[in-house]
């Protein structure tokens, strides 16, 4: 009787397989593991490691080959600042298994041309870079790099292509300089030469119009902010004067050099760059940031200088590390702080430089700015002795240059400061920034310690920060934030509608419905019209007034009541504020209710957005109204406006979305009917089936060009505000003889820089009707230079 | 969006466990025993959720503050306090609930840890607001942990409610 069981049966033509399913991931995984730690902190020597490593790898390479082809790949295009541990390891594999060596470098070819094709440059320079240390590990042949890097050059011959595909290509070139430039110019001198000189007249040719734009100071002292291919090409001039003798970087293979010079090369095949494509998107050009020098660390190593490439090599490998380990902040600071070199360079002081040039960056930092907030604690923690000093010292140095800081920089080192001294009982030695209590208020360091003082306020409470600073202060400190209420005292009892406010309240207090309140409403006289139609719904300036202060002040409480107070009224608010002239009127009561609390406009503002009681027109042209243009240069008021962009541009993405799914949803359906159709169509039951989704998809094409057409006409109010105020000023400056660069000026262009840098993809969607509605050339030149320098950044 | 494509494949094909690390925002070993559903929902739940639970707050601690801090790693949809469940007073714990995930993500990363009126604040994923939760647990109508503590916490009432009746 056979007693085979059924497990059996299912198993007899593959008796392994269930067993043979969970090995090879699990080999992988050990793999990647072994391969990712190896340079890690370890009892052995690097260089034992490395032999070590490359010896089971060796072994494992006739099953595993593919496996491991990809993880290294994967490594040299995600751990760059790893990078000449793994060029080593491909050395000795090399050395070891020339087959090997050949097949990694066809898959790294391969894997370059697939970054550049999908626009992802960055991890392509790492690959260019692994390339090219792989010559100094006698892997590739060095004509055959240098070939390469002609083909790289040559681009910038190239007619009717974006400045920023040469830039990028350029760079690719010269930032591999510091690892291969001494091999390469020991064996072709020639070519060479003859590749800088190239490279020298296309840095004289280019456009640099976009610098000003990403500069975070716009003084020159102490530290130039220097475009970054200029910057590089300086450090490589000076890399080339010394004879491309390079300290800096670990260089395992050296120790190898017996062992490697045995290999065979192997020549790169010709990489032709492919061509520019409409899809194609290159990397914003950028500015290097530098605020240290070897001045400020007296007592400490040197630090390498600005021009040197030493300087470039450890910029490089912090901002790698960075984002490698930004998910995990911990292993960032401790990652940060083990660098090699450490007691070579004052690391504390790269480190913070690194950081900072990130939080600052223009546009945006790569990002989100919390995290630098939250990486520097810990890296504060982990050398209590020595980092916070030095993060003092930078603070100060910052607050010393607050004059010719970028608007948009001032912002994120207000918001990192306070946020920053919010974690540390806001200790800090206010006192020394006594200077900014003689200067006018709206100077930039008094502003700042303002601004700085606001934000402390919110993450604490008023008379923290009454306590926190001395008394000389007080002028700077933020006022108590307290709701006005214009219909409070007794003494108020003339206003016009005084005694509609008082039933108001006494009716929100018993729980009146909307209908209750609009029948009181309805008795409030409009001071604009002399006939009120019957139902009494058009534009009433003081009705809106009314309630509006009426509701805020009995929900004072909190934000919580506050919203609810919009919840429980919606219907009320909606009526009231249905034309745009209702819209601005109630969000100018909010203001004058909640002027002493910004935070609470904000977030007021912010639901009525999404509820709808007002619109993203309604609050640009309240920010660049007359009654707020004693809070213009406040920093509130831009988080407002840069949070409803966004806001805009969320629900056009949302409603896109939306269109594509449920576009996809139709194709499906196609697709299964397709599929299942034997017989004939029954052409009317498949259209009876598609009618719904047709239609929908047509309400939704429908709802995102009106959403579309909103937030285009958003930024077209909003530009057109901005010109319109900054024309003023010119043309009173120009009549009155008086110097244009006033600190509201500086303020204003920086804050209209700002707009097109913060939302520049969608803003390019509609640069054809930027440049022929509003930014002609018969616009005052101050400003067309702002429009001309956006464009010149993606040119 | 060919792009796009391809660069999710490059993406799926090529990335390291290591850099795929995010112990920060990765759902912790507490679950709240008075969840109704099975321990799958919840789980399902709190892997998609917007709302984090925030703890260790001072009894003073208000909802401007929060909104203030928890603000910094994207637009907050609600912030809802703990209450005590007798005296209706603030006492010690909120959900903020953001719009997208993402953004508690990053709350979770770099807030959760940090100080909030000089006091460490931790977060943890929450399946979800349910009307209730906003009272405290612990029988005198505060929270569990502040029924049996022995310190004095001058933020949370002073002396647990334990060592207070004694």
């Amino acid at each position: 009787m056979s007693r085979r069981r059924h497990s059996d049966d299912s198993d007899a033509g593959q008796p392994h397989k269930r067993r043979r399913t969970s090995e090879p991931s699990e080999i992988e995984e050990r793999l990647e593991s072994l391969i990712c730690r190896v340079g890690e902190k370890s009892n052995s020597s690097l260089e034992s490691n490395l032999e070590g490593l490359a010896g089971v790898l060796e072994a494992d390479l006739p099953n595993y080959k593919s496996k491991i082809l990809r993880i290294l790949c994967t490594v040299a295009r995600l751990l760059p600042e790893k990078l000449t541990v793994y060029t080593t390891l491909v050395g000795l594999l090399n050395a070891r298994n020339y087959n090997f060596g050949g097949e990694f470098v066809e898959a790294m070819i391969r894997q370059l041309k697939e970054c550049l094709k999908v626009n992802m440059y960055n991890e392509a320079v790492h690959l260019v870079r692994f390339l090219s240390d792989l010559v100094n590990c006698h892997v590739i042949a060095a004509p055959s790099m240098v070939a390469m890097f002609e083909n790289f050059v040559s681009v910038t011959q190239e007619e009717d292509v974006p400045q920023v595909r040469c830039d990028w290509y350029m760079f690719a070139f010269l930032s591999s300089l510091p690892w291969v430039g001494k091999e390469l110019y020991e064996k072709k001198d020639a070519e060479m030469d003859r590749l800088l000189s190239q490279t020298e007249s296309y840095l004289k040719r280019r456009q640099k119009i976009h610098v000003p734009m990403l500069q975070v100071w716009t003084a020159d002292k102490p530290h130039p902010q220097e475009e970054y291919l200029d910057c590089l090409w300086s450090q490589i001039q000076k890399l080339k004067k010394d004879r491309w003798q390079e300290r800096h970087i670990l260089r395992p293979y050296l120790a190898f050099d017996s062992i490697l010079c045995e290999a065979l090369q192997h020549n790169l095949p010709p990489f032709t760059p492919p061509p520019h494509t409409e899809d194609s998107v290159y990397p914003m050009p950028r500015v290097i940031f530098r605020m240290f020098d070897y001045t400020d660390d007296p007592e400490g190593p040197v630090m390498p200088g600005s021009h040197s490439v030493e300087r470039f090599v450890i910029e490089e490998n912090l901002h790698c590390i960075i984002k490698s380990h930004w998910k995990e902040r911990k292993t960032c600071a401790a990652q940060l702080l083990s660098y090699p070199g450490n007691n070579k360079i004052p690391l504390n002081y790269h480190i913070v430089e690194v950081i900072f040039a990130e939080l600052f960056q223009l546009p945006s930092p790569p990002h989100i700015e919390v995290m630098y907030t939250t990486l520097l604690i810990e890296l504060c923690k982990l050398q209590p002795g020595s980092l916070p000093q030095v993060l003092a010292q930078a603070t100060e140095m910052l607050y010393m240059r607050l004059d010719t800081m970028n608007t948009t920089c001032v912002d994120r080192f207000i918001n990192w400061f306070s946020h920053h001294l919010s974690n540390f009982q806001f200790r800090w030695s206010w006192e020394d920034w006594s200077d900014c209590l003689t200067q006018d208020l709206e100077k930039p360091k008094p502003k700042f310690v303002r601004e700085v003082l606001e934000k402390c306020m919110r993450l604490s409470y008023h008379q923290r920060i009454i306590d926190i600073v001395p008394a000389s202060f007080s002028v700077l400190s933020p006022a108590n934030p307290v709701c006005i209420y214009k219909y409070g005292d007794e003494s108020n009892r003339s206003l016009p509608g005084y005694t509609v406010a008082l039933c108001l309240t006494i009716a929100i207090k018993n729980k009146a419905s909307n209908e209750e309140i609009f029948s009181i409403l309805k008795d409030v006289p409009n001071p604009n019209q002399d006939d009120d139609d019957d139902e009494g719904f058009t534009f009433n300036p003081l009705k809106i007034e009314v309630f509006v202060q009426t509701l805020l002040h009995l929900a004072a409480k909190s934000f919580s009541h506050s919203f609810s107070a919009l919840a429980k009224f919606h219907e009320v608010f909606k009526t009231l504020a249905e034309s745009d002239e209702g819209k601005l009127h109630v969000l100018r009561v909010v203001y004058e209710v909640w002027k002493n609390h910004p935070q609470m406009i904000a977030v007021l503002v912010d639901k009525m957005i999404r509820t709808q009681i007002v619109d993203c027109a309604a609050v640009a042209n309240w920010i660049f109204s007359s009654e707020l243009a004693h809070d213009f240069t406040r920093f509130y008021i831009w988080e407002i406006l840069h949070s409803t962009i966004r806001k805009m541009n969320k629900h056009v993405l949302k409603i896109h979305k939306e269109l594509e799914e449920t576009k996809a949803r139709l194709a499906r359906q196609h697709k299964r009917r397709d599929s299942d159709d034997d017989d004939d169509d029954d052409d009317r039951s498949s259209d009876r089936e598609d009618g719904p989704l047709e239609e929908q998809i047509e309400r939704l094409q429908e709802k995102v060009e009106s959403a579309q057409s909103e937030q285009k006409n958003l930024f077209l109010v909003i530009f057109q505000r901005f010109i319109m105020l900054l024309t003023e000023h010119l043309v009173r400056c120009e009549t009155g003889g008086i110097d244009v660069f006033t600190p509201w000026y500086k303020s204003c262009i920086e804050r209209l820089q700002q707009i097109f840098l913060q939302h520049h993809q969608i803003i390019q969607q509609y640069m054809v009707t930027l440049e022929n509605l509003l930014f002609t050339a018969e616009l005052d030149h101050h400003i067309l230079a702002v429009f001309q320098q956006f464009c010149a950044l993606q040119a | 969006a060919v792009a796009a494509r391809g660069r999710a494949a490059m993406c799926s094909g090529g990335t390291l466990s290591i850099l795929r690390s995010d112990s920060y925002a990765e759902l912790s070993q507490y679950r709240d025993q008075h969840f109704r559903g099975t321990r799958y929902d919840q789980e399902r739940l709190l892997r998609k959720s917007c709302t984090l639970y925030v703890g260790n707050l001072s009894f003073y601690t208000t909802e401007e503050q929060i909104h203030e801090l928890f603000g910094k790693s994207g637009d907050i949809k609600k912030v809802i306090m703990g209450l005590d469940k007798v005296k209706k007073t603030a006492c010690g714990f909120c959900f903020v609930e953001y719009y997208a995930r993402g953004d508690a993500e990053n709350a979770m990363r770099y807030i959760n840890g940090t100080r909030l009126d000089d006091r460490i604040i931790r977060t943890d994923w929450d399946a979800g607001f349910k009307e209730g939760r906003q009272y405290g647990r612990g029988r005198s109508g505060g929270q569990v942990r502040d029924e049996y503590r022995q310190d004095y916490d001058a933020g949370r009432g002073g002396y647990g409610k334990a060592v207070q009746c004694q």
